[in-house]
This record gives C-alpha cells, structure tokens and sequence, in this order.
C-alpha cells in the first residue's frame, strides 16, 4: 500500500490562509446576496459601523453654543435644525453614533465571551459545577435586569465606555448561556464527537475544533441580538439621565431634545426624529443581517 | 497463558431512569484476542451497541471490569489509558452523523495524525491521508481531499470514518452496525473492505450487527456472541451457531431470516414463538428473561431460575436451563424442525462448504 509519489500530488497541499481567507469572503458576499432583506441589512451595518469610525474624523468638533441659532428649523445651512443651544443637529447625528456602537460591541463581545465559556463549560463539566453554574445563571435570570441597572447606574459613574459595557454584559448573558449549554449538550453526544473522544484528541480540539464552530452561527446571531439588546439598554439609560451626558451621542441627544423641550417646537420635528430613526435603522440593520447570517454559516450552501 | 487484547469480566451497565435504573447490560463477560472477529448479534434494545461503547472505553460500566491486556482499563494511569483509547476504535452506525460537517475529509483525517505526532508537515500529512484514503478504497484519493461530508454518499462517508478510526494504527475496531445503513449493493464492498483491513493491517473486529447473515458473512472464522436484554445468550464460533444453533432465541433469529428462495422458506420450519413482544427494559422478566417467548419454556425453572453461561461443548456456552440439561445429560436433539440454512447469494458459497462439511 505504499504509494508513490504521483504526479500532481505536490499541488495538493492544502490551500494556504490568504486563499482561504479570499475564497471565505467570496463566499460571504456570494451568501449574502442570496436573501435581499439580508444582504441590505449588511449594507445598513456597514453603513454604521463606516460612520461610527470616520464620523468623529468627518467632523471634528459639534461648534459652539450660539443662543441666537436655537432650535431652527431644517435649511442648507444645517440640514437637520439645530438644538437647544443653537448647535448643527447633523453634525452631532455623524458624531454621536462612534459611542453607542463601541458600547454595544463591547457588550455583546463580553456577554458572549461569558456565555460561551461558562456555558461549554458547565454542559462538557457536568456535575457539580453544571449545577453550581446554572444556579447563578438562573438567579441572574430573574433579577429584572433594567431596574437593577437602573439601580446599579446610581452607585458606578459610568463615564467610560467599557464600564457601561461591562455593566450591561453582567446582566445580559444567562439567556445566552443557557442556549450555549443546550446545544453543547446536544452536541457533545454527537457521533463525531464520541470518535474524537476515542482518537484522544483532547478536550480542548473537541470543545473548539468539534463542537463550538457547529454554532458559529447560532453565536453570531446571539452576538447581533446582544448589541441590539445593548443599544437599548444604554439609550434607555441616557435617555433617562442615568448615565453621564458627557459628549455627544445618540442617546444624550434625545435625553436634550426631552428634557430641553424639543417636542414642544414644530420646528424641531427633525432634531428629535434622528436620533430616533437613527437608532431604529441601526437595529433593523443588524436583526435583518442576523437572519441570513444562518445561510453562510451552513456548510451545504457553501459549494455553488 | 498470554492475556486477551480485551476481556470484559462480568459488566453491567445500568443508566438511570425515572424509576429505578435500566439494565442495559447485565453481566456480560467476553474476551477477544488480539486479530479476531467477535461479532455482537441482538435485537434492538439488547444492549449491543452499549458493549461496544464499553469495550471501546467510551462507557463506564457501572460494575465489572474491561480489561486490556491484562490491565483494568478503569485503573490506568493516563498515559497507558490514552494508549488504550488509541488501540481501540469506533465506527458508528449512522454515516451522516458520524462525520463533522464543517470538516473536509482532510481535516478529519489530518487532525489525529498531526495531534499524535504520527505526521511532521503538511506534505507528509497529505502524503499519509491519501494512502488511508487508499485503503479504504476510495479512490482516486485526491478527489476526495478537499470534500465536506455532505458531498460524499453514505457508503463513501463510511469508508471515511473507517479511514479516521485507521489514522491511529488500532488494534481493534468496534464497528457499531457500521454497514447497515448503507445501500445493500455497497454493503458487501464495504464489508470486503473491512475483511481486507483484517488481514491485511490484522485489526481485529467487535463487529455489532443485527443481521446474522452480515455475521455469517464478515464473522465466518469468529464467533457470534448473541444478546438478549442485555445478557450473552449464546456464545459460540460462528459456523456451529449458524448451522446448529443451540439456544432458543438464536434459533428463532436465524428462522427469521427471509429466503430468497420462496419454496425454501415455505420448507424452511418455523419457529414458534410464544409472544413476539419484546419485554421492557425497564421490566425485565424473571428467571430466564426469555421465558415468556421461548418455545422450550418450562413453568418452575425457566421463570424462576435464571440460566448461566454454561459450556456445552469445548467451543460453545449457552445460557438456557432445557438445552444445557439435553446436551450434557441425555443429548437429543430438542427440535424436530431443522432450521433452515440461508441461501443468501451473499454467502452462498461459503455455506455450501460448510453444508457439505456438516452434512
């Protein structure tokens, strides 16, 4: 059975990362374009992902407070009206999206990061430490999560991006977990499991080269909904006056618009709408993206 | 005496269940040397699939002990451990479940190779993978490099799994139904490919089937272990069980073996039993849990007292009180219906030998 070398076997090396790498975003995009609604949910993420990273750049500065140029209505000069203090609307719109996206990004990261350890964990442990696990899962569970935020907002000054993340992803990973853990223990009695067992590959191989990637999916769409999940939670939070109004962003711009009476002006119809619409378009944006994210991710599509 | 490769020495596995426990296996004791084929033959629900899972480590029993070579396998330290886990391999029944969908057939084959050291380089792996691919006779191999699973058919998938369970260089192969959910046309060359890999690379085989005729056929130079809920029943080599089987639950197995030959069967005596309901697990019937079936049912003994293993001649253990006492009491013949011999073209010819030896 020893073979020689046959012709052409030297190019079969397997394919090297870059190409990988190429084919994978071919296919992507490929992917992608199959659903519509998908593919334009893409686009609007990417939209708003280009802005939170060059708005800021864009626009340097929001300008300075002129008492005379209060709540003007929309004008070529400044196309969305300007606030309470006589600033250009649009020019915080641009600026204000950087802060809610790299909050929610670093919440969903975290949470997810959570889930995925403790979930795996507990379902490949079992035992004591399964239980000891889902008995925090399950207390966190129940605490209504907003109030208790609310609550804790008062306590922690949450002026640093990542302490409001952190804050957010502390409450918002048991649901995920639990999901984790199910499909690892559905997953863990699969048969290519049992004979990755039996090869004695090693738990780590089986836990991140067996079972984690069968979820990729699963965890993408669980880390788009976490984000949607934490731009609410920080814009209910700014719009509530509980977390700091430093800086521009979308939820400190609706908790001015309130607060400052905005809503009483008919001219200001466009200063209180953008936040608004921007940040529904945001989250339409990614649940639409979510739900073709499953048709990448599966296998048998993959090949034309 | 040199050791087994395996010995199981009186194991039970019991799995939790709502009330009490299921007796999955009930005191099974078997050895295999190393090379042999020992095939596991039983219904559904007899606990076949459990012993392989046992056997090849993937299951504690809950008590009796799996030997390995000589060592209890439970006891070891992790290295010899690994070393066993390596020597024993599983092919699973179900081609489309046993292979890991987000891998090419590479992969699959490379990880164990790299992770045992057993390759050095991408070139030496793929060089190694396409002589495995080889031997499970897929070929040309490098076609099949680079495929996912769900672009291969069943029986190429099979072959696969028996490719990945061969990186390790095992010294037995627990194949769990491993061919009958392929087409019956790719079945005998799946099983060619099996015996090939017996006598060639000299693996020995626990080769767990519900169809005697794929024992006849794979198992012809082994010996058959038939199970019932749980328990070995019968446990002989294979010629001897196929052509005079001794207890009565073999006997009926092999009379419901269809003929394609429609005289045959019309001539072929039928078995009767007397009930044709397996009994639950989870109320195993007392005694012999064969009696509420068996045709030789004796009230007093058989529902009562439970039969053991016993030998009956050098070569074969039953477990049946009526066929232990007529063999090694009085010796006569208890049946006056002759089961029919298969004519399964399959393995047709090699029972014709036999028959003629026999007769």
């Amino acid at each position: 059975m020893a073979q020689a070398a046959r012709p052409g076997q030297l190019e079969l090396a397997p394919p090297g990362l870059g190409q990988r790498l190429a084919t994978a975003v071919k296919v992507f995009f490929r992917l992608l374009a199959h659903s519509k609604a998908g593919f334009l949910g893409f686009l609007g993420v990417l939209f708003f992902v280009v802005l939170a990273l060059a708005g800021p750049i864009i626009v340097p500065d929001a300008g300075r407070p002129d008492m005379t140029k209060i709540y003007q209505p929309p004008s070529l000069e400044h196309p969305l009206g300007t606030d309470y203090e006589g600033r250009d609307v649009l020019k915080q719109m641009l600026r204000g999206g950087r802060a809610i996206i790299v909050v929610a990004v670093l919440a969903a990261t975290l949470s997810t990061l959570i889930s995925i350890a403790f979930g795996a964990l507990a379902a490949y442990a079992g035992g004591w430490l399964d239980s000891l696990i889902m008995m925090l899962t399950d207390v966190v569970l129940t605490i209504p999560q907003f109030p208790l935020l609310v609550v804790l907002s008062a306590f922690v000054k949450l002026d640093r991006p990542w302490l409001l993340a952190t804050l957010i992803a502390l409450l918002s990973w048991p649901t995920l977990l639990r999901a984790v853990r199910a499909q690892v223990l559905s997953l863990k009695e699969r048969e290519y499991v049992e004979a990755a067992r039996a090869l004695d590959l090693g738990t780590t191989r089986i836990l991140f080269g067996e079972i984690l990637p069968n979820m990729a999916s699963y965890i993408v769409m669980s880390f788009t909904i976490g984000m949607t999940a934490a731009i609410y939670a920080q814009v209910a939070l700014y719009f509530l006056g509980l977390a700091p109004l430093a800086g521009e962003n979308w939820g400190i711009m609706l908790n001015l618009a309130w607060v400052r009476g905005a809503i009483f002006y008919k001219d200001s119809l466009m200063y209180i709408l953008a936040p608004v619409l921007a940040i529904s378009l945001l989250q339409l944006a990614m649940v639409t993206m979510s739900r073709s994210l499953e048709d990448v991710f599966n296998p048998r599509l993959r090949e034309s | 005496m040199t050791e087994p490769l395996i010995a199981l020495d009186h194991v039970s596995m019991v799995f939790k269940a709502r009330r009490g426990g299921v007796k999955a296996v009930d005191d099974v004791s078997l050895s295999l040397e190393a090379g042999e084929v020992l095939c596991l033959v039983g219904e559904s629900g007899s606990g076949k699939t459990t012993t392989g899972k046992i056997v090849a480590g993937l299951l504690k029993p809950t008590s009796g002990s799996v030997r390995f070579r000589g060592q209890d396998i439970w006891q070891m330290d992790k290295a010899r451990f690994k070393a066993y886990r390596r020597a024993v391999q599983i092919v699973h029944q179900d081609p489309y479940a046993s292979l890991n969908p987000i891998h090419t057939v590479f992969t699959i084959l490379a990880t164990p190779l790299q992770r045992h050291g057993m390759v050095r380089g991408r070139a030496e792996a793929v060089r190694r993978v396409l002589e495995l691919l080889e031997t499970v006779d897929l070929t040309p191999p490098e076609s099949f490099l680079f495929k996912y699973p769900h672009q291969l058919s069943g029986g190429q998938r099979q072959r696969v799994s028996i490719a990945r369970a061969l990186t390790v260089n095992p010294e037995l192969i627990v194949a769990d139904e491993a061919t009958s959910m392929v087409d019956v046309s790719i079945r005998v060359s799946l099983l060619n490919t099996l015996q090939r890999l017996r006598d060639e690379l000299g693996v020995g085989f626990l080769f767990i089937t519900h169809d005697l005729a794929i024992a006849k056929y794979f198992a012809w130079h082994g010996r058959v272990a038939v199970m019932y809920l749980g328990r070995v029943v019968e446990f002989s080599p294979t010629p001897a069980l196929i052509n005079d089987p001794q207890h009565p639950y073999t006997r009926a197995l092999l009379a419901a073996i269809p003929e394609p030959d429609p005289d045959l069967t019309r001539r072929k005596g039928k078995l009767q039993l007397r009930s044709l309901d397996i009994p639950s697990l989870l109320h195993i019937p007392p005694g012999c849990s064969f009696h509420p079936r068996c045709p030789l049912f004796e009230a007093g003994l058989c529902d009562v007292q439970r039969p053991d293993l016993v030998p009956i001649d050098e070569k074969r253990l039953v477990a049946c009180h009526v066929v232990a006492r007529e063999r090694t009491g009085t010796i006569a013949k208890h049946a006056a219906s002759p089961v029919g011999i298969s004519s399964d073209p399959v393995i047709g010819a090699d029972l014709g030998e036999y028959g003629k030896e026999s007769s």
